[in-house]
């Protein structure tokens, strides 16, 4: 049987998270088809009927899937879940939100999260804000998992599988679309950025976060925060790193004020390289970073930037 | 109207959990527990919506062993009027739990379920998207606002880029985030208070519920540990070490 991946995108671009998701779907079976759901889908479709290892894209177009709600997204994937032994989506807040919707009415437990496919009836999951890996057996006769997407590499693109339609069922009972407020930023991603600058409690001010975005610039580095930050206003909610925000895993990490409490390490502990820098030499971050520097940020940012425009300069 | 609030016991947020030595299970036999923390958040905004003259009771019910009366009291101080606990030492798996919430939320019928986005002991996320399905409900999850209608709720939610704005027809699940409230500590007063509120116990044998999964957790292990890092002195010698050391710049 196969794996059915659900497609994570928005302003038609397909996510990077969905290109990780089908890395870990290949590693549960060969074969993976990539549900597309949207008003107008068929650009995202192409895209990821590019990734290799895609067997077939089913695409859904209908204006019930304008914003990808969870009722309607459920109800599509089990109109087609007989097909398929598992389902798969990124651990982004739309896998979240959808994935728990088809485990319930499948009566079946769903695995969130997980960091490794070790063999068709076996993951990995971090628990206890990752402080714990657990080994999860799961006989399930639909597997229903999210993905840790930044445990898995995106897959890359070259080919051009076969693109379905699929028809759309009947709407359930759902939520009515309002409006959002994306901020599209000219920054990467921050699940997917090499390079992470977070600022913490210790950065002081939305202001304060003014300085970590001009190193952010010199390296071309997604923003992130602590929780604390988030807590006090400084910046927004999706820049929360960590056990109830996101997980990411740059090759560079730079915690800048942020003390490191585990439930901020459970988000960035998988970066290959964590430099803290922070004036208190005891607390955890420093304790525990690569390269830690005991000094004050508003001294040290700055002196960072211009080094670091320098060293572009060369 | 009636707000149904589900409240777990879990271990407490400053607790660094570890694997017990043989990988059969966790460490957590003398560890503090406490309220789930976006459980708080949930009764919180329960409480408000009462103080606003929009709820009139609300309901509190946790899923686990007889300590999770302490939640349950804690509860019932923060403003809900009684309390529900379904007594077993299984752990369950989420799917499990909703079984369970779905059978209460048919006999109680509230309008509104508020629930946390997850709790932090499994990170799971997934009970009140569950239990919106069961009902044949809309769902609004990781809510950072809240406003009630007379037939909808309109929901903030935190999603990846931004927030989105749902309206759902009532009855409904929501599932909250850190930024909707700032929950509220407890007085002497109020807890004295609770310990006269309506705590019921139900054995969950009795409910006829199958809690059964064909998932289990096999092994618990401590993640890979990192290797001891550096002390750097200065921005420049820091810069030096990325470049030629680690080689990332």
């Amino acid at each position: 049987m196969a794996v059915l991946v659900v497609a994570d995108h928005s302003g038609g671009t397909l996510a990077d998270g969905t290109a990780r998701t089908i890395t870990a779907a290949l590693e549960l079976d060969a074969t993976v088809d990539v549900l597309v759901a949207g008003e107008h889908a068929q650009s995202v479709a192409e895209q990821a009927a590019a990734l290799n290892g895609v067997n077939r894209v089913r695409i859904c177009e209908d204006a019930a899937y304008a914003h990808q709600l969870a009722e309607p997204m459920a109800t599509l994937i089990l109109s087609i879940i007989d097909e398929y032994s598992a389902v798969m989506a990124p651990g982004s807040t739309q896998g979240r939100d959808v994935l728990p919707r088809v485990a319930a009415v499948l009566d079946v437990a769903q695995l969130s999260e997980i960091t490794r496919v070790i063999d068709k009836n076996t993951f990995e999951r971090p628990i206890y804000a990752g402080n714990v890996m657990a080994t999860v057996a799961c006989d399930e006769s639909t597997q229903v998992i999210t993905v840790r997407t930044t445990a898995f590499e995106p897959a890359a693109s070259g080919q051009s599988a076969l693109i379905e339609a699929v028809p759309a069922p009947e709407t359930p009972v759902a939520a009515r679309f309002v409006e959002e407020s994306v901020v599209r930023s000219e920054r990467p991603e921050l699940g997917s950025a090499k390079v992470v600058i977070s600022g913490g409690r210790g950065v002081g001010s939305a202001e304060g976060f003014k300085l970590l975005e001009k190193v952010a610039d010199e390296l071309n580095a997604a923003i992130g925060a602590s929780r604390a930050a988030v807590d006090a206003g400084y910046v927004p909610n999706d820049y929360q790193v960590g056990q109830t925000g996101k997980a990411v895993a740059p090759d560079l990490y730079i915690a800048v004020g942020i003390s490191g409490a585990i439930q901020h390490w459970a988000g960035m502990k998988d970066s290959k390289v964590v430099v803290a820098i922070n004036r208190d030499e005891d607390c955890p971050m420093i304790q525990t970073a690569d390269y830690a520097l005991v000094a004050d940020l508003f001294d040290a940012l700055p002196e960072l930037e211009e080094g670091l425009a320098q060293l572009k300069a060369q | 109207m009636k707000i149904l609030v589900t409240v777990k016991r879990a271990v407490d947020y400053t607790v660094r959990v570890r694997p017990l030595t043989d990988g059969s299970g966790v460490d957590i036999a003398n560890a503090k527990m406490s309220m789930n923390p976006f459980d708080e958040i949930a009764l919180e905004q329960a409480v408000q919506l009462k103080e606003a003259g929009v709820a009139d009771e609300i309901v509190a019910v946790s899923i686990g062993n007889s300590g999770s009366q302490d939640v349950l009291r804690s509860a019932l101080a923060f403003g809900a009027d009684r309390a529900l606990l379904v007594q077993t030492d299984a752990v369950l798996e989420p799917v499990a739990v909703s079984r369970i919430l779905a059978k209460i939320t048919a006999d109680e019928a509230p309008q509104l379920v508020l629930m946390g986005k997850q709790a932090i002991d499994d990170d799971a996320s997934q009970t009140p998207q569950m239990l919106a399905a069961r009902m044949g409900w809309a769902q609004g999850t990781f809510a950072c606002g809240l406003t009630m209608g007379d037939a909808e709720v309109t929901v903030v939610r935190e999603v990846d880029g931004g927030t989105q704005t749902l309206a759902l027809p009532l009855p409904a699940v929501v599932s909250v985030d850190l930024r909707l409230n700032e929950p509220r500590y407890l007085k002497l007063p109020d807890i004295m208070k609770a310990k006269r509120k309506p705590l019921e116990v139900q054995p969950l044998e009795e409910m006829g519920v199958d809690v059964g999964t064909k998932t289990r957790i096999t092994h618990y292990a401590e993640p890979p540990e990192r290797k001891p890092g550096v002390r750097v002195q200065s921005v420049s010698e820091l810069i030096d070490r990325l470049v030629n050391e680690a080689k990332v710049l």
